[in-house]
């Protein structure tokens, strides 16, 4: 089966049968939208919580409340319905445990906050999640199944 | 790329060159005292690249490897990181603790505190030598440390660059020692908003 690799700060959606990818998400979370009737897909990788602060931003992937608009574009682009829409999301690990939690060092939970606070204003139906902790995980999205894998080093691939 | 990092100039990007050989040319020595053993750096290079090119040169997202991560705060603020291919930290703590161990085991406690060990030195080392170098005070986090994917790893001092573009800016000096082969990078990658603060402290580079 082809596989869409998706890189870090960058989003792609695809039609069943494709798989969606992204490798090594640390604290940055994967964010897959998805209709179920036509087996469009959407994958964002995105790094940070918001772009409130940032001026003329260029790369939408990058941010959840940015990264959400643009997938909901570029699906409906490709005839998805946004009421239709449910997502599933992976990622947002505290990498490092240090004591006094920083902004910096607190990255990953802001993300995955942000994630489900910008799903929520949409009306998307967050489905499935597997987030937080302190490790890294390569997810693979199947647009024909809608099954999400998680691989972690240590702790195998598990499915939602 | 950020503006302010596409508006380095050459005189500037040396300075931060002579700071990683500068610093890693002391924590170089640590940890040759440390290893007691010969330690060989390369000539620190300044790599100003896009996150996932920064990702793809340290052997691509799912490359396995030790991380050793420290805030430093102070005159300036910034990252450090101390990344080794999981075989060749096994193969530091060979030489460290004296034994020979399974490199597919995971790390026990006091194998982890040795690696934490390893970065509290070169830290201390690299940063005492920039202390000197600036007049300014550094203090350093107490280390942590992941053995995981380079990709996730890396997302943690990548994530602060991405509000102002999407590269980032990595003082990269590789150390070597030859007999068990044990390499590792050293990164210093300052916070985007001190360069000014940087370069007057080192004599006013313009």
């Amino acid at each position: 089966m082809d596989v869409v690799r998706v890189g870090m700060a960058d989003l792609r959606v695809v039609e069943s049968p494709l798989i969606l990818s992204t490798l090594g998400l640390g604290s940055c979370v994967g964010i897959i939208l998805y209709d179920p009737i036509k087996k469009i897909a959407g994958l964002a990788h995105i790094m940070l919580p918001d772009s409130n602060n940032v001026s003329n931003n260029i790369n939408k992937a990058k941010f959840a409340d940015t990264a959400i608009i643009e997938l909901i574009n570029e699906m409906e682009k490709k005839g998805a319905k946004k009421e239709r829409l449910v997502s599933k999301i992976a990622g947002g690990a505290q990498m490092f445990e240090f004591k006094g939690k920083t902004d910096l060092m607190r990255i990953g939970e802001r993300n995955v906050e942000a994630v489900k606070k910008n799903l929520k204003k949409f009306n998307i139906n967050l489905i499935a999640e597997d987030t937080g902790g302190n490790y890294g995980r390569t997810i693979e999205f199947d647009s024909n199944t809608g099954k999400l894998y998680i691989k972690t080093i240590g702790q195998g691939t598990k499915e939602i | 790329m950020s503006d302010q990092l596409k508006a380095l100039n050459s005189n500037q990007l040396d300075a931060l060159k002579e700071i990683g050989n500068i610093g890693a040319g002391n924590a170089a020595t640590a940890l040759a005292q440390l290893l007691n053993r010969k330690v060989n750096m390369k000539v620190p290079e300044v790599n100003i690249l896009s996150f996932n090119d920064i990702i793809e040169v340290l052997g691509g997202p799912e490359n396995v490897v030790v991380g050793i991560y420290l805030r430093v705060s102070g005159g300036i603020t910034g990252n450090i990181l101390f990344l080794l291919p999981k075989e060749n930290a096994v193969k530091m703590l060979d030489i460290l603790l004296g034994k020979q161990r399974d490199s597919t085991d995971d790390f026990n406690p006091i194998e982890r505190s040795a690696l934490l060990e390893v970065g509290n030195i070169l830290t201390g080392a690299y940063l005492a030598a920039l202390s000197s170098l600036t007049n300014m005070t550094f203090i350093p986090s107490v280390p942590a440390l992941a053995v995981d994917m380079v990709g996730a790893i890396l997302s943690v001092p990548l994530s602060q660059y991405g509000y102002m573009g999407d590269t980032a800016l990595l003082i990269d000096t590789e150390f070597e020692e030859g007999e068990y082969q044990v390499r590792g990078h050293f990164f210093l990658i300052p916070d985007l908003d001190i360069f000014d603060k940087l370069f007057s402290a080192i004599g006013g580079v313009q």
